[in-house]
């Protein structure tokens, strides 16, 4: 599990407030509790509808992790840095 | 709003109106046809075109199959292409629900007429955080209408995301803006909701979707279950306010009846026989109206199934087909009945002309049976039809309930110049006749065959209680089963009083010695008469003899006188001439004298 890259995807519409918000929140975790081991895909769905049925995406922004499983969804602007790492399942390492 | 939206409107009717003809150029709602059966003559055409409808009701009252067949007979008989978005079943899940119909999504599907969208949140893969709205819903919800080009989309059960998220706020504000959005796209929409306490649904949906709302419930009375519908509110539009009956069987829905909210039928002078002469004599000779209603009750046993038999049997000869609904026996046993009175369905039912439906009223609710009864008349398209007996029904449903079916039955069979006859159990124990009492203001004919006691024996006799628009017969009738057939004969008004039966034949038959003893005394009589008058004619006779042998006599005398007075007379001159002679000559002459 310490050697697994962690495959993040970001589903928004377009760049809205939320979704930069959301963006920038989950860099901001990833840069923290797993530095260089993880990839996030963004997926604006404006571009790619086609892509929201697959993930079963209603709500926007939503956080995916792919990898590890299982798979595990985030929605919202992910302010809420105890949940969202709570819901990514990332214990930090130091508390 | 409404100013804009009516200018739309008005636009979009116009152009409508250039491009089709068949639209009348008049400002009312524009209404989506749902093809469901009954349905959009109870909506006067259906639902609000481009705008949401919700339809409401309990679990398993019928909401994923009436929403189902909206979009499939969209895509099937009004070439709309539509979506399903279901957050309840998977598509192979509904693929497989609707095949119990005869839908078959999959080649909708390929068809590019149909496209299904499982949406689903499972709860515990999921955390919240922060704000949120449901663009992805939308962003799937255009692409999926986009895709195919639908008209049509249906959300069912949208309620459900409320189980999946938890932030209602979010939520609430996210659906006035989906339900918007969705008359923006010009898309007719059914939004299906469960039932709440106090609600129409559970999270107050109506008050998002104020256009149109039907509510499906699912009644069990007495054991037996039936489905309603009702349209609660359909704003901008006249429809039908009650509670109707729908039925869900292999063909779809079925919401009935909305054939006659009028009574504006057409009417017919031609005449049908009943197929008993007599009683087309009762009848101002000529039988019954077409597509009329009739009644014929009566005690057990007093041949009512015959009559039936008989009108059927008629109906068949005249090359019209005929529709017999028993409830009570099968068909076969009614069959082999009739062969004993010389009737033989048989042949007719081998011909096609006749069709039985046998099945026990408890079977399923009142208006099962007349949804079953309104689509096999629909599809057999009768002449005539039998329902053997009525009163069978009362075990399904009150007397008021059976009332209303009849009503509407009989509407629509009028509408279809359908001719109808119900049979009736009356019990004697029962001073006042219930069902055929409750009844008998709707039918045009009613026939009433009673038995009669006396003398220790039970004979039957058939008065007509009733026969708008003819003449008819006020007699009573004894009607007699033989082998030969049903007939109806003249009772027997002696002083005495009204006779029947054997009571009747010995009438008859005393009348006829009656007959036989005068003839012969008559008879006897002639025969004094004319001997009185041989032995006259005798006397005359011998008279006459006697006369003529008297005349004889006295012819006689006088010949006899005239033949001496002439030979006198001869002799005379004789004896002149010898005296002239002698003294001429010698008197040897003197000397002979």
């Amino acid at each position: 599990m310490e050697e697994q890259t962690w495959e993040l995807r970001l589903y928004v519409a377009g760049k809205t407030a939320k979704s930069v918000t959301a963006l920038a929140n989950l860099k901001k975790y990833c840069e923290e509790h797993l530095k260089g081991k993880y990839v996030i895909e963004i997926i604006d769905l404006l571009l790619q509808p086609q892509l929201a049925e697959g993930d079963q995406i209603l709500a926007i922004p939503t956080l995916v992790r792919k990898v590890p499983e299982p798979i595990r969804k985030i929605i919202g602007d992910l302010s809420n840095e105890e949940k969202v790492l709570v819901g990514l399942n990332i214990r930090p390492v130091n508390k | 709003m409404t100013a804009a939206f009516n200018l739309n409107e008005k636009n979009y009717f116009n152009k409508m109106a250039t491009k089709k003809e068949k639209t009348p150029p008049k400002l009312t709602l524009e209404k989506t046809p749902t093809g469901i059966v009954g349905l959009d003559e109870l909506t006067g055409g259906g639902i609000p075109q481009g705008r949401p409808t919700l339809v409401c009701g309990e679990p398993g009252c019928g909401k994923t199959l009436l929403s189902l067949e909206f979009i499939v007979r969209g895509a099937t008989e009004f070439n709309e292409p539509g979506v399903f978005i279901a957050f309840e079943e998977k598509s192979e899940e509904l693929a497989i629900n609707a095949a119990s119909l005869g839908f078959d999504l999959g080649k909708l599907q390929n068809d590019g007429l149909l496209k299904i969208d499982h949406i689903y949140i499972e709860r515990s893969e999921i955390e919240e955080t922060g704000e949120y709205d449901l663009e992805g819903l939308f962003i799937r919800l255009d692409h999926a209408i986009n895709v195919i080009g639908a008209k049509r989309v249906v959300l069912d059960t949208i309620e459900n995301l409320f189980s999946g998220l938890s932030n209602q706020a979010i939520l609430r504000s996210e659906l006035r803006r989906l339900f918007q959005w969705l008359k923006d796209k010009n898309v007719t929409a059914i939004i299906t909701g469960e039932k709440g306490d106090g609600l129409l649904t559970r999270q107050g949906l109506e008050e998002y979707v104020s256009d149109c709302v039907i509510l499906l419930e699912h009644r069990v009375v007495n054991k037996i279950s039936t489905r309603f519908l009702r349209i609660v509110k359909y704003r901008g539009s006249v429809h039908g306010t009650n509670e109707y009956p729908f039925l869900i069987d292999s063909e779809g829905i079925s919401v009935l009846p909305v054939t006659s909210l009028l009574l504006a039928h057409e009417v017919s002078t031609d005449r049908i026989s009943s197929g008993i002469p007599v009683l087309d004599d009762m009848l101002g000779g000529k039988g019954f109206y077409r597509g009329s209603s009739i009644l014929v009750s009566g005690t057990a046993g007093t041949g009512k199934t015959s009559i039936a038999a008989y009108f059927a049997d008629s109906t068949c000869k005249r090359k019209e087909r005929c529709v017999y609904f028993a409830f009570e026996e099968s068909p076969q046993q009614i069959i082999r009945n009739m062969k004993s009175i010389g009737v033989d369905l048989d042949t007719h039912i081998k011909k096609g002309l006749l069709q039985f439906h046998a099945s026990r009223p408890t079977l399923f609710g009142l208006e099962m049976h007349l949804v079953s009864i309104y689509k096999t008349i629909k599809k057999f398209k009768p002449q005539t039809v039998i329902l053997d007996p009525i009163t069978n029904l009362i075990t399904v449903g009150s007397v008021s309930e059976v009332k209303s079916m009849l009503i509407r039955l009989i509407d629509f069979l009028q509408a279809e110049q359908i001719t109808v006859m119900f049979t009736a159990l009356t019990l004697n124990t029962i001073v006042s006749e219930q069902t055929d009492e409750g009844v008998s203001s709707l039918v045009d004919a009613w026939l009433l065959v009673r038995d009669i006691e006396t003398n220790g024996e039970r004979n039957r006799g058939m008065y007509i209680m009733k026969s708008r628009g003819m003449k008819h017969s006020n007699q009573v009738r004894e009607f007699v089963i033989r082998d030969s057939g049903l007939d109806l004969v003249d009772v027997f008004l002696g002083p005495e009083g009204v006779l029947t039966g054997s009571a009747r034949e010995a009438e008859q038959l005393k009348l006829q010695a009656g007959h036989v003893l005068r003839d012969f005394a008559v008879g006897r009589k002639d025969k004094e008469i004319q001997r009185k008058r041989t032995v006259l004619e005798a006397k005359i006779t011998s008279l006459k003899e006697e006369f003529e042998s008297v005349a004889d006599e006295l012819n006689k005398s006088y010949q006899e006188e005239d033949l001496r007075n002439s030979v006198m007379e001869k002799n005379r001159a004789a004896l002149t001439n010898i005296r002239n002679n002698k003294e001429a000559a010698t008197g040897k002459n003197r000397k002979a004298n």
